[in-house]
């Protein structure tokens, strides 16, 4: 320990490369850190609690296909299970949203009335949760949503319609907030079947149900027991928990946890690189103070402690760093659009620091073994008469 | 006077240890960013290359893609299917095919929780309009029976989709008879059965997914697209169908995001890997650099010179790199997309393209990396860089 000073003086001694290495682990480990709780969170993530209490029922062949209506109160009837609320996926275009990609944004029917029993999570005040209700031409908004698109109580959003023959014309009467989304518009189902009824179509359709249950416990048993119930059914269903319905979305963008691994591989190899290459730079021009150590009495132990302990230093400030960047662009993806809601909670959890900060003295450490030890078995008198 | 190439060539070689090293690091820099700019252009390929150019499609107004579209028969039946300035096959029939697309959900080797495929329900006059489609294996689908044909990507991809095997969908098991390939890489993703039996099964005898129709010639094709569109009679959008194709190419945006995010944030990394390798060089040849002085060359060559060899030193980075990612050339991957709900299968493409752009994103590494040690060498006083040792 009292080498420690010795140790500090060798890292600063050339500053600049010091830096230059600390700045490019920082780069690799940051990507490092922020793919992996990318990774972490898409698939050792656990269920916020606000969604432990929820499954989600959508048709067994895809979301696309839309179950008959009367399937909510078969699902209500179960036991264990204390509410349903009926979605609708609307689709459709904002504005010129076909040209201008970033005025997307999902619109859902919901059952008004039971929407913010199934949803308590979703903070809206109680005079907005009635206008909404109320209102059958009524849209509900996300903060992030109605911030990024400009819009406010009282506006008027109308929604050309395309997988339905009809639009939208609705009226903003609340703004919710939540943890697992902020960025979606929420209108009455009611609407959608007033304008087929006026079309002439009877026929009533729901895209997903969500089923509140009474504790966590219930949450496979209810699954499965709605999914038997229509196993023999027209449209047969496919229940799981929100949490896995809303990963089940990654599908469509290939196979992320391929992708996700492969360039975490390459990252970590490229910051072993590095930093083995400047450990065994900076060693390489010591092998003559190296000899003058020795001469003093350093046995080689003492010399390769010294070596390792440096790129220690070094590579300990360089993932240190990483992880601060990581934490801030891990902070901006949280903020960004979501790709699945998984983003939206987005955090450097801890055993992902565990691994980083590990990794990063392991970095450190394997990095200089090879040089630091030899340049300890390097013969004194040979080391001396190294010129460079 | 410049300092000649193999001066930097011969350094590089001393130092082989970190040479190596420097350009490990700026290789796997380049490999990400070629391995997703390869996935990119696999996408663009099977985007953009599919389609006839004289193919209409017909979908309904506003709709986004087949699968949430509704086209009437009785418009087909009687506003589409007569109209002068439509192909027609060599019996005289018109070369417009009424089409019904569903999707079927089958376990693939990448998800084996299942993918959604597009299976299109056609007629013997839809298979005409494809004429660049070929059977592969098998024998193409019966009319009237539960037979379907596979595109050849699928039968590549998904185990149980061989020809033999039967797939679940509608009210039952469907046989797969056979299995096609298409010039249009987009086509060999579908599964495609006899029309009449896929609108028996899904109830749908009125109400079909999109017209697709062949025009006689490019003057026939733009004035049937205006006509359809101004006819009081159709709700219907009518586009080319290699802009139908052209539209999804956006699938693969968010891995394209990433990565290029990824790349960029990894070689800012390697630039500062770069750099210290050639401060370290410069400081070494201190002396070097002294005497290339006194011999009479200019500050501006030594510059030159340093900037050089870091470029050499980021391009064999760059080669490396490229040759790295060169397996993935023809791995095929599959990628979903929102407005199908479907899978398409694609081949990664390493084009020269994809290759051209990781060698110059390597130089740029080099360039940037090796500035600021080159104009150290290049400000060194010549008496005190003689004096270093």
């Amino acid at each position: 320990m009292r080498y420690l000073g010795l140790i500090f003086k060798n890292a600063l001694r050339n500053r600049r490369r010091s830096l230059l290495t600390i700045s490019s682990l920082a780069m690799s480990l940051c990507v490092l850190g922020v793919l992996m709780a990318l990774y972490y969170a898409l698939f050792h993530g656990e269920a916020p609690k606000s969604q432990m209490l929820r499954v989600v029922t959508r048709h067994k062949v895809a979301i696309a296909f839309a179950m008959p209506i009367y399937y909510r109160d078969r699902i209500a009837g179960l036991p264990g299970v204390k509410q349903v609320c009926t979605w609708q996926w609307f689709g459709g275009q904002y504005k010129d949203e076909d040209r201008d990609r970033s005025k997307f944004f999902p619109r859902f029917g919901v059952e008004a009335d039971r929407f913010f029993d199934v949803y308590p999570d979703y903070r809206v005040p109680v005079e907005q949760q009635l206008a909404f209700k109320r209102d059958i031409a009524s849209a509900m908004l996300g903060q992030t949503l109605a911030k990024n698109q400009g819009i406010k109580l009282g506006d008027k959003i109308k929604i050309k319609g395309n997988i339905f023959p009809f639009d939208l014309d609705l009226t903003v009467r609340a703004i919710y907030d939540s943890d697992i989304d902020s960025d979606s518009l929420y209108f009455p189902i009611k609407y959608l079947e007033e304008a087929l009824k006026a079309r002439g179509s009877h026929r009533s359709y729901a895209g997903t149900f969500t089923s509140l249950v009474a504790t966590p416990e219930d949450v496979p048993r209810v699954a499965k027991a709605i999914d038997e119930m229509f196993a023999n059914a027209e449209e047969p269903t496919h229940t799981e928990s929100e949490y896995a319905f809303g990963l089940s979305f990654l599908s469509f963008l290939g196979n992320i946890k391929l992708a996700l691994i492969s360039i975490c591989g390459a990252v970590t190899f490229t910051i072993l690189l590095v930093a083995g290459n400047t450990m065994a730079m900076s060693v390489r021009e010591r092998v003559r103070e190296v000899g003058i150590l020795k001469t003093l009495g350093f046995t080689p132990g003492m010399v390769i402690g010294l070596l390792l302990g440096e790129s220690a230093v070094i590579s300990l400030l360089g993932g240190g760093l990483g992880l601060l960047l990581a934490n801030g662009l891990v902070g901006v993806l949280r903020h960004g659009p979501a790709i699945v809601q998984q983003t939206k909670t987005l955090t450097l959890q801890p055993p992902v620091l565990a691994i980083l900060v590990g990794f990063s003295v392991f970095i450190g450490l394997s990095s200089a073994l090879v040089p630091a030890w030899r340049a300890a078995h390097t013969p004194i008198l040979e080391a001396l008469k190294n010129a460079d | 006077m410049p300092i000649p190439l193999s001066y930097n060539l011969r350094n590089l070689a001393v130092r082989k240890t970190t040479t190596v090293m420097t350009a490990l690091g700026i290789a796997l820099t380049v490999a990400v960013l070629c391995a997703v700019l390869s996935l990119v252009e696999g996408l663009r390929v099977a985007f953009t290359s599919s389609g006839n150019a004289l193919n209409l499609l017909l979908i309904r107004k506003g709709g986004t893609s087949e699968l949430s579209s509704v086209v009437p028969r009785n418009d087909f039946q009687e506003v589409i299917r007569y109209r002068p300035g439509i192909a027609r096959d060599a019996a005289g029939e018109p070369l417009a095919s009424l089409e019904l697309v569903t999707i079927v959900n089958l376990p693939s080797k990448d998800a084996p929780d299942g993918m959604n495929l597009n299976v299109r329900g056609i007629s013997p006059i839809g298979l005409e309009v494809r004429e660049e489609t070929r059977l592969i294996r098998g024998r193409w689908f019966n009319p009237g029976r539960r037979e379907v044909v596979v595109g050849a990507a699928i039968a590549g991809r998904y185990p149980s989709a061989q020809v033999g095997n039967r797939i679940h969908f509608g009210r039952g098991d469907w046989e797969i008879v056979g299995a096609f390939e298409s010039a249009y890489p987009a086509r060999n993703s579908e599964i495609w059965g006899d029309l009449y039996q896929v609108r028996a099964d899904l109830n749908r005898y009125d109400a079909c997914s999109s017209v697709l129709l062949r025009a006689a010639n490019p003057t026939a094709l733009r004035a049937l697209t205006s006509e359809f569109l101004v006819e009081q009679r159709l709700q219907l959008d009518v586009m080319p169908e290699p802009d139908y194709f052209a539209k999804q190419t956006n699938s693969g945006d968010v891995i394209k995001y990433l990565g290029t995010f990824v790349a960029i944030i990894m070689a800012v990394g390697s630039c500062f890997a770069a750099m210290n390798t050639m401060y370290a060089a410069v400081a070494r040849r201190s002396q070097e650099i002294g005497t290339l002085r006194v011999l009479g060359f200019s500050q501006f060559s030594i510059l030159v010179s340093f900037i050089l060899e870091s470029v050499l030193l980021s391009l064999l980075g760059g080669l490396l790199g490229v040759l790295l990612v060169l397996p993935l050339n023809g791995l095929s991957t599959g990628v979903g997309s929102m407005t199908t709900f479907a899978e398409t299968a694609f081949q990664l493409k390493i084009t020269p393209k994809v290759v051209a752009s990781g060698i110059s994103f390597a130089v740029v590494m080099g360039v940037l990396g090796g500035f600021l040690p080159a104009y150290a060498a290049a400000r060194k006083q010549i008496l005190e860089a003689l004096k270093q040792i």
